[in-house]
């Protein structure tokens, strides 16, 4: 079995769980995308066809939530929390300095593809502020220097044991 | 299962947990899990091993302890022993002074202040005493024996008699009292019905229902269920922010072990009730914890709210009748079926009972998890909750009630925490968050950022709302740059009133407090930007304009 | 319910009756009372979405959208109050700011719903700062063409699509400000799969962002065709 089968038979599981309700598009939308990466206009299609749903019903969904990525994500990515706390607490000049240092824009991707940066709109660790997420590890109290250097060694595959 | 077999359980656990001498309880909430509380937690189970203590000390994961600005948090029981910023490199020197030789050591603890002095904890009853992953740690705590005693006892009439009596409010914002809607769905004639719990806390700076999620996750579900009860409901849903991770984890789980109990799911504790619960996940929209738009997204469509009436009581998921509740609301209910609602109204002020979760953040000494009684002022929170400003900075205003409240300065300090008195001072209550801003904040900037977040945020169903903010930003975008005009002010007065009034939902018709209550409270600022084209805090008059998407 | 059960309410001053469920929109309409709209069209759900049918209701500090609002007994209704008029003023101005409406160069100028509209309310100049938007013209289908410049979101074409037509072929796509029509998967008009071309978009919107290639506009509008289907469907 190819990769791709192997992903739409673990798609077909959350189908099945959820009875090919249309009810459940948002479930099946989060599942794909944790399954695939991202959602790509075929598996759309794939989607609206096994909940009987109409394409168009199936795109407009997906466009409204931002958490739904209809492109291929960096290898790495890293979010910067764009909540009130964060923002008090100056993420701004953070993103700034990612922006600079890995010339990339806020929203894309780097050149190479290794590194994306984006947004979130409070991920509810304020009393952290500001708080910058690497993959799934969060960061607070965090400043340019340190964040820098955390993507540096993330991009280098280092693991960084001291949190 | 039944009420003898829940007290049995409490019983059982309490005993084994008498057994310690110690408990020692690690925060794993989402704040101190970035700051490895995870790992901490396995450092303390090792070293209560290697010291040969696990005997009399019982190492926990629990969920928020309130202070999360030090995290990781370790609490050691008894005696309220808080440890701060705990670090692998300490677990083991805490563990042998603390637990082996019996001293606390001094040099870790936290010096909490005042923080916990004017609090009440209610709703976070259990929050960082219990383990939210093991529903033994819930029942030992009293958990289940308010639904046992609905479904005993009471009829569900006299269910909702109490909740009533309590006059509790609903706590996602607009302070519905919850008995009288939960008596709306109840005559409600169609069938079947559903309640949705509101977990989609979206307004950024707040995280009071993710943590109460995160630390007792039985409360709300306990809660459903008997609110199910009152109004003849057999399914739930809870609509959880995809971005809780943890919490999501820890109710899932929760909602398994209910169901192996028969606590949820057929003839719950051998009656004739039913009750199903499933979680729906957000995804990444704050409309979608509108009252309507969270039903438009639970059925898996776009989050744009419908016109009321019909209403959700009414007319709700799949148009029926259905009970919508903010979580805090649902997990006050175990504690009004078991103790009174005369008890629950012994706490906060007569028109607005009991007590409000806040997340306290932004320029403040101890930022965190607070839970106090309505009617407590706003200069209490600030000063003596909160620590007041760090770095001998001064105080310049105080955000409450998220992307949608108001700006409020120091005259209204003295202002109390309930629905009304928030409202006049130009605030909502909101989710329930209080974000602190001292001398250095541009609150020209703070309206735009707002703005900002609701242009992005609108569903884009609404002509005010999708337009007329959008036309508001404008004028925000010349003022900050340097061109703005008198005239500007008195445009962005008469759209954001049109704008309250005019549009569909929530999310329209508060979106303009910011501008409105700093336009109220610091005008003069606004003036600054205009006339002189300055702005103290040195946020504006950049060359880009921050914060596109 | 039955459909004959009648109530008796206020509007602007006048006691009316109506049957029990009937819009106060509805009940205006039939008695005389005209209440401006633009998303509303009989035959379709009601959208609620372009608040140009707001009207007061004593003892509520809150507007009501006429087009979603039923009639209760007793309800004293105001459409036309110099507030509810200021209102209407101003939505129109903002969708006539917000994407690009030049009347004088657009196909549907005088069978335009918004020009009139406009016109009637008063609306002589747009306080706001216009701004155009610049999304290339879809003409890649035969004979349709959509001018997302023009839309004003009303989702006329959206609704009729899917409930008289029945394909839902047209959708929204996005949120906010960025809120376009799409078709199908967000796809040329031309490649879309679903759509049938059965013109019912471009009759019933409103202004001039859907159009009829070649086609006079005086033949093309015909906004009364989603309550003509849906009355003879219903016919018994």
């Amino acid at each position: 079995m190819t990769t791709n089968d192997i992903r739409r038979t673990q798609l077909e599981k959350v189908l099945k769980k959820h009875n090919y309700q249309e009810s459940a598009l948002l479930e099946v939308l989060h599942s794909a995308q944790e399954i695939y990466g991202y959602l790509d206009r075929n598996l759309l299609m794939d989607i609206a066809g096994s909940l009987n749903l109409p394409p168009s019903h199936v795109y407009g969904v997906t466009t409204f939530y931002s958490y739904f990525k209809m492109r291929k994500p960096g290898q790495h990515i890293v979010t910067a929390c764009l909540g009130t706390a964060c923002y008090v607490k100056g993420v701004e000049p953070i993103v700034v300095a990612i922006e600079k240092e890995f010339n990339l824009k806020r929203g894309g991707s780097t050149a190479d593809g290794k590194l994306s940066l984006l947004f979130t709109r409070c991920i509810g660790a304020c009393a952290m502020a500001p708080a910058v997420v690497l993959d799934d590890h969060v960061i607070g109290k965090a400043t340019k220097e340190i964040v820098i250097e955390k993507i540096k060694n993330m991009l280098e595959g280092t693991k960084d044991e001291s949190v | 299962m039944n009420l003898s077999d829940i007290q049995k359980i409490a019983e059982e656990e309490n005993e084994f947990q008498r057994a310690y001498k110690y408990r020692i309880n690690v925060c794993c909430s989402s704040g101190c899990s970035s700051f490895g509380a995870f790992k901490v937690l396995k450092a303390f189970e090792d070293a209560v091993k290697e010291f040969g203590v696990e005997n009399i000390c019982k190492v926990a994961r629990t969920g928020c302890v309130g202070t999360c600005s030090v995290g990781p948090t370790v609490l050691v029981d008894p005696g309220e022993h808080r440890y701060k910023c705990v670090t692998l490199e300490n677990v083991r020197e805490i563990v042998q002074g603390h637990i082996v030789s019996g001293i606390p050591v001094k040099k870790y603890l936290h010096n909490h202040g005042d923080f916990f002095r004017k609090q009440h904890r209610l709703v976070l009853r259990n929050a960082g005493k219990i383990d939210p992953t093991r529903i033994q740690d819930y029942i030992s705590a009293g958990g289940y024996f308010a639904l046992a005693k609905c479904l005993a006892n009471m009829t569900p009439q006299g269910v909702i008699q109490e909740i009533l009596n309590s006059g509790l409010r609903g706590r996602g914002g607009a302070g519905f009292p919850v008995g009288q809607k939960w008596n709306l769905v109840a005559r409600a004639h169609n069938t079947p019905k559903y309640i949705v719990a509101n977990l989609d806390e979206g307004d950024p700076g707040v995280f009071a229902n993710r943590t109460l999620a995160e630390a007792d996750p039985h409360a709300i579900i306990e809660g459903m269920v008997i609110a199910g009860y009152a109004i003849d409901a057999q399914k739930g849903y809870i609509y959880i922010r995809s971005e809780y991770p943890l919490a999501i984890e820890v109710l899932q789980k929760a909602i398994t072990q209910a169901k192996s109990m028969n606590l949820l799911g057929d003839n719950i504790l051998g009656t004739q009730h039913n009750f199903d619960l499933e979680l729906r996940f957000g995804a990444g929209a704050f409309v979608a914890g509108e009252e309507t738009a969270i039903l438009m997204s639970a059925e898996g469509r776009r989050a744009q709210p419908r016109p009321r009436p019909p209403y959700p009581a009414n007319q709700g998921l799949w148009n029926k009748p259905t009970l919508i509740q903010n979580v805090e609301s649902l997990a006050n209910a175990p504690l009004i079926i078991l103790n009174g609602g005369t008890w629950f109204k012994s706490y906060g002020l007569p028109n607005c009972t009991g007590t409000k979760c806040f997340s306290l953040t932004g320029e403040i000494n101890n930022p965190g998890l607070i839970e106090v009684p309505m009617g407590i002022s706003l200069h209490e929170i600030v000063y003596d909750i909160g620590g007041g400003i760090p770095n001998g900075k001064k105080f310049k205003a105080v955000l409450v009630g998220g992307p949608s409240g108001g700006c409020l300065p120091e005259s209204t300090l003295e202002a109390q925490i309930d629905y009304d008195s928030l409202k006049n001072v130009g605030a909502i209550m909101g989710s329930g968050g209080i974000v602190v801003l001292n001398e250095d904040a541009c609150m020209v900037d703070t309206a735009r950022y707002f703005t900002d977040f609701c242009i992005d945020e609108s569903c884009g169903k609404c002509t005010p709302c999708r337009a007329g903010l959008a036309r508001v930003k404008e004028v925000f975008d010349k003022i900050t740059t340097g061109k703005g005009e008198l005239k500007d002010i008195d445009m962005l007065e008469k759209t954001s009133e049109y704008i309250i009034n005019a549009s569909l939902c929530g999310l329209g018709q508060t979106a303009p407090n910011p501008i409105l209550t700093t336009l109220r409270y610091f005008k003069e600022e606004y003036l600054e930007h205009i006339i002189n084209k300055k702005c103290k805090a040195g946020t504006c008059f950049k060359n880009e304009n921050i914060v596109e998407e | 319910m039955a459909e004959n059960f009648m109530i008796t309410l206020k509007i602007d001053g006048v006691q009316i009756s109506v049957p029990e469920g009937t819009t106060i929109l509805k009940a205006a309409k039939d008695n005389g009372i005209l209440i401006p709209t633009l998303c509303d069209l009989e035959g379709l759900t009601p959208y609620g979405g372009c608040r140009l049918c707001l009207v007061e209701v004593t003892g509520s500090p809150k507007l009501f959208t006429a087009c979603t609002t039923p009639a209760n007994p007793g309800m004293d209704v105001t459409t036309n109050s110099e507030r509810l008029k200021n209102y209407r003023k101003i939505a129109v101005q903002m969708l006539m700011s917000e994407r690009v409406h030049m009347c004088a160069v657009c196909v549907a100028n005088d069978h335009c719903e918004l020009q009139a509209l406009a016109n009637q309310l008063g609306v002589n100049h747009v306080a706001f700062e216009r701004h155009f938007t610049r999304e290339p013209i879809d003409s890649s289908h035969d004979f349709l063409v959509i001018d997302r410049n023009r839309c004003i979101l009303c989702t006329r074409c959206v609704r009729v699509c899917d409930k008289i037509e029945g394909v839902h072929t047209l959708d929204l796509k996005k949120r906010s400000k960025n809120t376009e029509v799409i078709m199908d998967l967000d796809e040329a008009w031309g490649d879309s799969c679903s759509c049938t071309g059965c013109r019912k978009c471009a009759k019933v919107c409103p202004v001039g962002a859907i159009y009829i290639e070649g086609e006079a506009m005086s033949q093309t509008k015909n906004p009364d065709v989603a309550e003509f289907i849906t009355a003879r469907r219903n016919r018994k």
